[in-house]
């Protein structure tokens, strides 16, 4: 073993979406931890997936189809913490098809993420603030040289870079100047020609070319120089700490009272922000920082409750039915919303991707859980793993052997084949009573059911 | 557990999407509809007239026949101030009462908590769906969600008796020990044992119940159907939830939003039937709301989202009738030249659910005092 099984199940499960067993087999025995690292965010040693091919299968515009696709890379991908990386940015830039109705859009918004997603801050911020799903959903296209709209240049402050408290209101009017005239192309009409994306386009006599005073700087700024400005400030330093803490180590309060209630961890927020200020804000840096650091590897036991989106591919990368692109991947995403007669699992356990409730996004942590998502969480993890065909389910059925084994060892091998879960030990003695139970029952139990329960723990809800 | 029969219970009925209020109390002899409306448009002759200008869209003619029996209060140009028409911030601002922030506890949420302030009962409020929706959403109040009456609860798929019987005592045990395990897992771990809790509550409430009435076979009328069962199973339950969705009809409206309405019509005349044979039609009012209208104009095929719609009160301590005003139609009034203008205040609506049917305080529920009707009996 070259590294700690448990330690690499928790990096892959945080900077990914956990790891089957042979993945962890295959990792803790070719690779330290460190480089393990690594490869996570030098992504293009890794061949991505061959998208023309799950194209063909995954065909048709309805939002939830790309929303499928996107499950079905986070499934899949050979660059887990890219997949993870726009996940985060969807998380802070939150984008809804609710109000564009235009999935082509929010589609390649995704993908500018996952392009753009280990760059550097300012690359990210330059590309969102031309990205025209977004220039869409706040405004952006509405703010013109005589008449400012506010909403984009107010969100980039506020919920996109700095926090609230780090900037003035006549800060967010000439952010908003600058941002004139930054609009998208219309897409081809729908009629007859179907869904397409829209471009950026940038229209010089609708910008304000005036002088400008913005945080404490004067000059003929644009957009560019907002974001040139801002990213070199302590506070987008301190923000997008707090931000990559909150999900990737430990659940934070809601990002609206990060004004007035401190970090729960100061000194994490301090070693990522000076990663990212020692490097002009360039994510590989500071996500090396993150995962090499003490306060990640001691952080299994720190409450990080999964999002939707990470157990329903959690569950699916375990159960393998999806490993190649077979029909159904959308039903997980279908929504009431985008005009399905019923709800998909993501919807009923309050995650409609691509379909953030509001421009603050989701509230994380112990906000995904009540009596119907944890009935569906429950529900799920029981449909998923009850079908002995799906090839992950039938490998570990037959690698955790037969209930007549001893019970403890029964355990051990189940919580190592979902993928090395970390469970207390209150928990861990329940499942060993649970697995002697159903060797009583005999014929009517079956291994499936130690892995049912096993997923169905209060342990299992955690990342 | 409450189970004081004469209580009052409230059903909210979510129409998801903007239901076309004009499409469904149609003004037939305003030339301005039908100047408007050239496509998507209910001829005279398909409407089932309550008066000398408007009539019931006759694919809802269970909801005429309710309104004749004087059941059904008609909030004509429901709506507020600047009228969202995202769907999301719409819904929202219906869930919150809060149109210029994001709000993040529910009206219902609050209106529960009020109701069973020590939590004493997790069935006080309950959505038959999937998906709780915000507006029973408030930090620390227990509401369950029953997405399928029949199976609520976990490890019931499992037809082995002691198999089933083992699988419960293990997840028992499991959440149970999580009290005392940090903040987070303490609060997954209530949240568990409270759906076992609904779930045995809720165990024999379908077996339990026996009715004359044969509702149809959709969604709606199934939510109602389980909403009465447990009704009539006396747990408690003061705020019932659904949502009936479909109604975003920009396109395809004429032959999809017929059958909605027969289905959502059907639906609630089967329901408060079923009241009536159980003799619970004096306890249970019934409130219908949608998040907005639809535009003035109709684009073709469908119509796009507009403002001021409208919503319904039901239920035999309800006085039927006409409530606020019909939103002008002519279009020197229209809102932004393509809407029609609200007339009254949705948390009005709210305020008067609340203060009169439920005996709540609704001021610090809708954030406000906003102007109310007379609507029950009561």
């Amino acid at each position: 073993m070259k590294s700690d099984r448990k330690l690499v199940a928790h990096l892959m499960r945080r900077a990914g979406f956990g790891a089957t067993p042979k993945e962890l087999d295959e990792l803790t025995s070719s690779k330290s931890y460190e480089e393990i690292v690594e490869d996570l965010i030098n992504p293009e040693k890794f061949d991505p997936i061959d998208m023309s091919y799950v194209e063909r299968y995954y065909t048709g515009e309805p939002v939830a189809v790309h929303v499928g696709k996107w499950l079905y890379r986070m499934a899949n991908t050979k660059r887990p913490l890219e997949e993870k990386m726009s996940l985060f940015l969807h998380h802070i830039f939150p984008v809804a098809w609710g109000k564009s109705e235009h999935g082509p859009s929010l589609y390649r918004e995704i993908e500018m993420f996952r392009n753009t997603g280990l760059t550097n801050f300012k690359n990210i911020l330059l590309n969102l603030s031309k990205d025209p799903a977004m220039l869409f959903w706040l405004d952006n296209n509405e703010n013109h040289k005589d008449e400012i709209n506010e909403n984009y240049g107010r969100e980039l402050l506020e919920l996109f870079s700095m926090g609230v408290g780090n900037y003035t209101e006549d800060d967010i009017k000439n952010a908003s100047r600058a941002f004139t005239g930054w609009t998208f192309r219309q897409p081809l009409s729908l009629y007859p020609y179907g869904h397409h994306h829209a471009d950026f386009e940038f229209i010089s006599d609708d910008h304000d070319y005036d002088e400008k005073e913005f945080l404490g700087q004067v000059g003929n700024f644009d957009g560019e120089d907002i974001i040139d400005i801002i990213v070199k400030e302590e506070a987008a330093a301190n923000f997008l700490s707090r931000h990559l803490y909150n999900f990737f180590v430990e659940d934070e309060v809601q990002v609206p009272s990060w004004e007035t209630v401190d970090p729960k961890d100061p000194q994490a927020i301090k070693e990522l922000s000076t990663a990212y200020m020692e490097s002009e804000g360039n994510m590989r840096n500071v996500l090396s920082t993150l995962f090499n650091s003490d306060f990640f590897k001691n952080s299994m036991n720190l409450p990080k409750v999964k999002s939707p989106t990470e157990l329903i591919v959690g569950v699916i990368k375990q159960t393998g039915e999806f490993n190649s692109p077979t029909p159904g991947i959308h039903e997980f995403a279908v929504t009431t919303l985008n005009g399905s007669a019923f709800e998909g699992p993501l919807a009923i356990m309050g995650q409609r991707l691509m379909n953030p409730p509001t421009v603050e996004g989701w509230h994380t942590g112990s906000e995904w859980i009540d009596s119907g998502t944890l009935s569906e969480r429950i529900g799920f993890v029981e449909k998923q793993f009850a079908d002995p065909l799906k090839p992950g389910v039938s490998e570990m059925v037959s690698r955790i052997g037969s209930l007549n084994d001893n019970p403890a060892e029964l355990v051990d091998r189940c919580l190592d084949l979902l993928g090395a879960v970390n469970v207390r030990e209150e928990t861990y003695k329940s499942l060993k009573t649970y697995a002697e139970e159903l060797r009583e029952l005999e014929t009517s139990a079956g291994v499936h059911n130690l892995i049912q329960m096993t997923a169905s723990t209060v342990d299992y809800q955690f990342a | 557990m409450t189970t004081d029969a004469r209580e009052k219970t409230l059903v909210v009925i979510q129409l998801t999407g903007g239901n076309d209020f004009m499409n469904t109390l149609v003004p037939y002899t305003n030339e301005h509809y039908y100047d408007a409306r050239k496509k998507i448009v209910i001829g005279q002759n398909d409407v089932l007239p309550i008066n000398k200008t408007l009539g019931i869209n006759n694919n809802a003619a269970p909801l005429k026949r309710l309104f004749d029996e004087g059941k059904v209060a008609i909030v004509q140009g429901i709506g507020y101030p600047n009228s969202n028409r995202s769907h999301f911030r719409g819904m929202d601002i219906w869930h919150t009462c809060e149109p210029d922030r994001v709000g993040s506890e529910g009206w219902l949420g609050l209106a529960i908590k009020d109701l069973d302030p020590k939590s004493e009962n997790v069935l006080t409020g309950i959505n038959i769906g999937q998906g709780l929706p915000r507006a029973m959403s408030v930090a620390g109040v227990p509401v369950t969600s029953v997405g399928d009456l029949e199976s609520y609860g976990v490890m019931n798929k499992i037809e082995q008796e002691r198999l089933k019987e083992r699988s419960l005592q293990a997840f028992k045990d499991i959440y149970g020990q999580a009290i005392g395990s940090g903040q987070v897992a303490e609060y997954i771990g209530k949240t568990g044992l409270d759906v076992l809790k609904g779930a045995d509550l809720l165990a024999d409430v379908a077996s339990k119940y026996q009715s004359s009435i044969e509702y149809a076979d959709n969604s709606i009328a199934k939510s109602l159907r389980d909403v009465a069962r447990i009704h009539f199973a006396d747990l408690g339950t003061r705020v019932f939830y659904t949502n009936h969705g479909g109604y975003d009809t920009h396109a395809n409206e004429m032959p999809a939003h017929p059958k909605l309405l027969t289905d959502l019509s059907g639906a609630i005349s089967d329901f408060m039937d079923d009241l009536e044979e159980h003799n619970a039609a004096d306890d249970v009012s019934i409130l219908v709301f949608t998040e907005f209208g639809r535009r003035m104009r109709d684009n073709g095929s469908g119509t796009d989202h507009g403002s001021g719609g409208g919503a319904f009160l039901i239920g035999k301590n309800v006085k039927g009738g006409l409530y606020s005003e019909y939103p002008s139609l002519n279009p020197n009034d229209w809102e932004h030249g393509e809407d029609l203008k609200h007339t009254i205040d949705f948390r009005g609506i709210y305020g008067t659910v609340l203060d009169q049917w439920l005996g709540l305080d609704a001021r610090p529920i809708v954030k406000g005092e906003f102007e109310q009707i007379k609507p029950f009996y009561i």
